[in-house]
């Protein structure tokens, strides 16, 4: 079944302001009892989808890097005694840029992580405060350097569209950023989550999101760029050079299954949902009471999967390959795809097709979401 | 029986926010009506909207016994009189039952519009007004200045004016002394043939159709077979009582009193205000003077938002109309809005007030179109038809112009008092709606100014308008004088190339350009951005008199996207379905059902 492996660790030093992912603040982690939990959360999902053999493995967070690297390395044994790897497996790390955890990139690697994402995030001072980042760009770079020098893929995070940002700005921003030399990048816009302190202070007044049309400018200069670059969008926020792509993140846009566990992490098993205990202290007792941190087990319908592999597939400049959709799920092409609204946004250049795909154009991608809406036929959507 | 020389019957007469409904509140606690705890805040209005808008939609009576000073104890009828426009002819036939009215103004604000209307329409009724200035107890109270105004601007004595202040409780002896010694008994034979006039009614699912009556002669009781002389049907009564404002049953009402009676009745259609009741054997001969056929002012056209509604509609509106008797449906079909209904109401008001109870008392989404009123079109022959005459109170049905000889609207007479501080910007809006100064008269700091108006320029936003250039303080007052010619047209207004056939409207040629403007600059906000430009028009026939473009939108997508978040995603696309209902499509263009009421309240101009 799942040949992905996602593997929450929930905490954080500190909340960043723009964060709504499931990350929490603790004075003290017991590792020792983290490592028996995860390692018992581990063995429950792979007795259940541990036929294959894992391509990939993904530290989220949280930060995973505040992570002993002993700790990463016990779980990357005993999934590997679970579910055996594919020989060219990748297994990333999300990192944060600080000079302590710089300093374990060398263990992560022995451990055996060989793909690290890295929260650069801003290559501003003024905006990495803004942001709520404990680091600077000078530490950011230096970790940039370290990782470069101990793994062999290295992808970092930028945050753009900030309030006030000029599209001068951010190219210049963009362009040092190119010149890294990394494959990967991932290129955020700013947005305002609900129930998080931007949210509160935008609601304040405290500062103003940038508008639309300036945003949507910045996603044409973005595209531009790393095109130019080489390192073109393969997803709506992601970039790589071709064959750089996160295979771990291919799996949830193809809509391919993947383990997920610690807190919070949500699991496709073929047509089942599965969801964990988000707060970290329920995860444990959870795990501790019935070998697993499961607090959920969904069966998903034919129709909802469909609506889900659509609205994950369309996020990839690939596209999806819709006769086998049609196939998995057992649902012709027009009761997947509204065909009048298809004729009308292809006509309008939004989207493409060919003989097997369709998907979105570059111009059809800052307004995915609103296409998405016309596109997926409403027989999938339950409201 | 009560002696008649012991009955008052008298209504109040205040502005809204004047505190007619705590006044009436305090007068039944100081007589025992009701005891604290069973006080809910304003006893009179019983309907959620009345309670929330401070406005009186059905007339209510009380009857309270108070044992004045000199010892005797009076039966006070207080009635509570409907205080809009829009629902002048149940004021009117409120008042016809009473002898006297309480004249409540606010002791900060001064005399309204409203209030001089009110008060000039009971001094037609030959009462008694015993004038009170309430809320004396607020820091901004100016009694004596409010005391000149009495006097000067409506003409009456107020030096005997009772200071009060109902919150408080303060004067509400002075107010029931002065009742008694200053408003008339009423007259009547209790051996004449029966002649009790309908002042109100409602629907009552408990006790049926419950009628407020107030009998001039004779005396009316259960088991007595009466007959409605303008109705011409027959009824045996089978309850009589009073409101205390407990329901309280009487073995009779005789002459000079006011009560309610019940008769099996099942629609308030057959208990028409202005009605005279009688004895079916040696009744009178003559009715009551005074009946009039209600008639529909304002028409819109509302349609359930999700089609399905529509038979839900149908049974919602004609239970409403078991209570309201004043407001007329057909059966109406649009090609965008699907099946809906015509209804024809008193006034602006009214129509918010139906809507406002289909929405919340029986749960519906509704689209309501443009608000329009009933014009006459003489029509030339054509090949195929014959010259004849039409009454159009719906755009849609807006004939081919070349047929057009004359079409001819409704005006009114409309009175507004203002600060005369706004008085520049007033006649100004008033110029602007094509209207005609009859009238203007300087009163200390404030002004009367009459105008004649055509009521399609009112019905469309003028009392939103009014309201808001005087921030709040000019008050309005209307009646109709009957139909004008004009040059009127039908504009339409055009979504992405397609007309929106809800939002056509009937306007005079010479506002068209700047009605248009406005419909398009409005609309323009109200449509969300889509995919494409939406070019947004109104016309004249082929002509386009007005443009806007909706630019497209250029973002909205979710930016990060990984496996946990499917779920949210999901919840995106049901929530974009969800108000996708809500919308109406014209050309590709989803316009929301807000843009449709927004469009045609053109609040800011």
């Amino acid at each position: 079944m799942a040949r992905a492996l996602y593997i929450h660790w929930p905490f954080c030093l500190k909340k960043c302001p723009y964060c709504d992912f499931n990350s929490h603040v603790r004075d003290t982690v017991d590792h020792a009892a983290w490592e028996a939990a995860m390692l018992r959360d581990m063995e429950h999902e792979a007795l259940i989808a541990g036929d294959e053999a894992l391509e990939s493995i993904f530290f989220g967070g949280g930060t995973p890097s505040l992570m002993p690297p002993a700790l990463v390395g016990a779980l990357l044994n005993r999934a590997q005694q679970l579910w055996g790897f594919a020989p060219d497996i990748e297994i990333t790390l999300e990192a944060n840029p600080s000079s302590v955890e710089t300093a374990k990139f060398a263990d992560l690697a022995v451990a055996g992580i060989n793909r690290v994402s890295l929260g650069l995030q801003s290559l501003d001072d003024e905006a990495l405060k803004f942001l709520g980042r404990l680091h600077s760009v000078d530490e950011g770079l230096a970790a940039l350097d370290v990782a470069q020098n101990h793994f062999s893929r290295v992808s970092f995070d930028l945050i753009y569209a900030r309030p006030n940002q000029t599209e001068s700005n951010w190219q210049a921003e963009l362009t040092r950023a190119l010149g890294f030399g990394t494959d990967h990048l991932s290129l955020y816009q700013l947005t305002i989550e609900p129930n998080t302190r931007f949210a509160t202070d935008v609601r304040r007044g405290v500062f103003n999101p940038l508008d639309d049309d300036p945003a949507a400018d910045l996603f044409e200069v973005t595209h531009q760029l790393t095109e130019g670059a080489g390192i073109p969008a393969y997803e709506v926020s992601n970039h790589a050079r071709h064959g750089q792509e996160s295979r771990h993140n291919l799996t949830y846009w193809r809509y391919q299954d993947y383990c997920g566990i610690g807190p919070g992490a949500h699991g496709r098993r073929g047509d089942q949902a599965t969801l964990r205990h988000k707060k970290p202290e329920n995860w444990l007792s959870g795990v501790d009471e019935h070998g697993h941190g499961l607090r959920k087990e969904r069966a998903l319908s034919r129709p909802e999967q469909a609506s889900e592999a659509l609205l994950m597939g369309l996020r990839l400049a690939e596209g999806i390959a819709f006769p086998m959709l049609s196939e998995r799920f057992a649902i012709p092409f027009d009761r997947l795809i509204d065909q009048d609204r298809l004729t009308m946004l292809r006509d309008l250049g939004f989207v493409w097709q060919s003989n097997e795909r369709i998907g979105v154009t570059s111009r059809g991608m800052p307004v995915l979401d609103a296409l998405l809406g016309e596109l997926v036929n409403s027989e999938l959507v339950t409201a | 029986m009560t002696d008649l020389s012991k009955i008052r019957n008298f209504s109040i007469i205040a502005h809204i926010d004047h505190g007619k409904s705590t006044l009436a509140d305090r007068l039944i606690q100081h007589t025992g009506g009701l005891s604290e705890r069973e006080m809910s805040e304003q006893v009179l209005d019983n309907m959620d909207i009345e309670k929330e808008r401070g406005i009186t939609i059905k007339a209510q009576t009380v009857r309270l016994d108070y044992t004045a000073k000199d010892g005797e104890t009076y039966q006070l009828n207080l009635m509570d009189t409907p205080g809009h426009v829009d629902f002048a002819y149940e004021v009117s036939r409120s008042l016809a039952a009473c002898e006297g009215a309480l004249l409540v103004v606010d002791a900060a604000q001064g005399v309204e519009a409203q209030t001089l209307a009110n008060v000039y329409q009971s001094i037609e009724h030959d009462h008694e007004i015993v004038p009170v200035i309430n809320k004396i107890d607020l820091p901004a109270a100016e009694p004596e200045q409010v005391r000149a105004e009495i006097e000067d601007v409506i003409g009456l004595d107020a030096s005997e004016a009772v200071l009060a202040s109902a919150k408080s409780g303060i004067g509400i002896e002075d107010i029931l002394e002065q009742v008694v010694a200053k408003i008339p008994s009423p007259k009547g034979d209790r051996d004449a043939p029966l002649k009790a006039s309908l002042v109100d009614s409602w629907y009552d699912p408990y006790l049926g159709v419950v009628i407020l009556v107030r009998v001039i002669d004779g005396v009316i009781k259960k088991g007595l077979n009466v007959k409605f002389m303008v109705g011409e049907t027959e009824h045996l009564i089978d309850r009589v009582g009073c409101m205390r404002p407990k329901i309280e049953q009487l073995p009779e009402l005789g002459p000079g009193e006011i009560g309610f009676i019940t008769a099996q009745i099942k629609e308030v259609e057959q208990a028409r205000v202005g009605d005279t009741i009688t004895t079916v054997k040696g009744g009178a001969t003559e009715p009551l003077p005074g009946y009039k056929e209600v008639q529909s002012v304002v028409f819109c056209g509302m349609f359930p938002v999700d089609a399905a509604d529509f038979e839900k509609l149908r049974e919602s509106i004609a239970k409403l109309r078991l209570n309201d008797a004043s407001f007329t449906f057909e059966t109406e079909s649009s090609a965008a809005l699907g099946f809906g209904f015509r209804c024809g109401f008193l006034g602006l008001l009214h129509l918010e007030i139906i809507q406002e109870r289909l929405t919340r008392e029986y749960d519906l989404d509704l689209i309501t179109t443009a608000p329009s009123v009933v014009y006459r079109i003489q029509m030339g022959k054509s090949k195929t038809e014959p010259a004849g005459e039409l009454m159009l109170h719906n755009p849609a049905d807006y004939p081919d112009p070349s047929r057009i000889d004359v079409i001819e609207e409704p005006w009114i007479k409309a009175v507004i008092y203002t600060p005369d501080d706004y008085l520049g910007s007033i006649l100004k809006l008033c110029q602007d709606r094509r209207g005609i100064q009859s009238d203007l008269t300087y009163v200390g700091g404030r002004a009367q100014v009459t105008y004649e108006l055509p009521l399609n320029e009112v019905v469309f936003d003028f009392y939103d308008r009014l309201k808001s250039i005087s921030r709040g303080y000019a008050s309005f007052d209307y009646e109709q004088i009957g139909l004008r010619q004009g040059d009127l047209v039908k504009m339409s207004i055009l979504v992405n190339n397609e007309p929106v056939d809800a939002l056509s409207m009937i306007v005079h040629r010479d506002v068209a350009e700047a009605r248009g403007r406005g419909m398009c600059e409005r609309l323009k906000d109200l449509i969300p951005r889509h995919l494409f430009k939406i070019p947004v028009q109104a016309a004249i026939g082929g002509k386009v008199i007005a443009r806007e473009t909706i630019s497209a939108m250029r973002k909205d997508v979710t930016a990060k996207c990984y496996g946990g978040d499917i779920s949210r995603k999901k919840k995106l696309l049901e929530k974009q379905k969800k108000g996708k209902a809500k919308m109406r499509e014209y050309g590709n263009v989803s316009i929301p059902q807000e843009a449709f009421i927004a469009a045609l309240r053109m609040g800011e101009e």
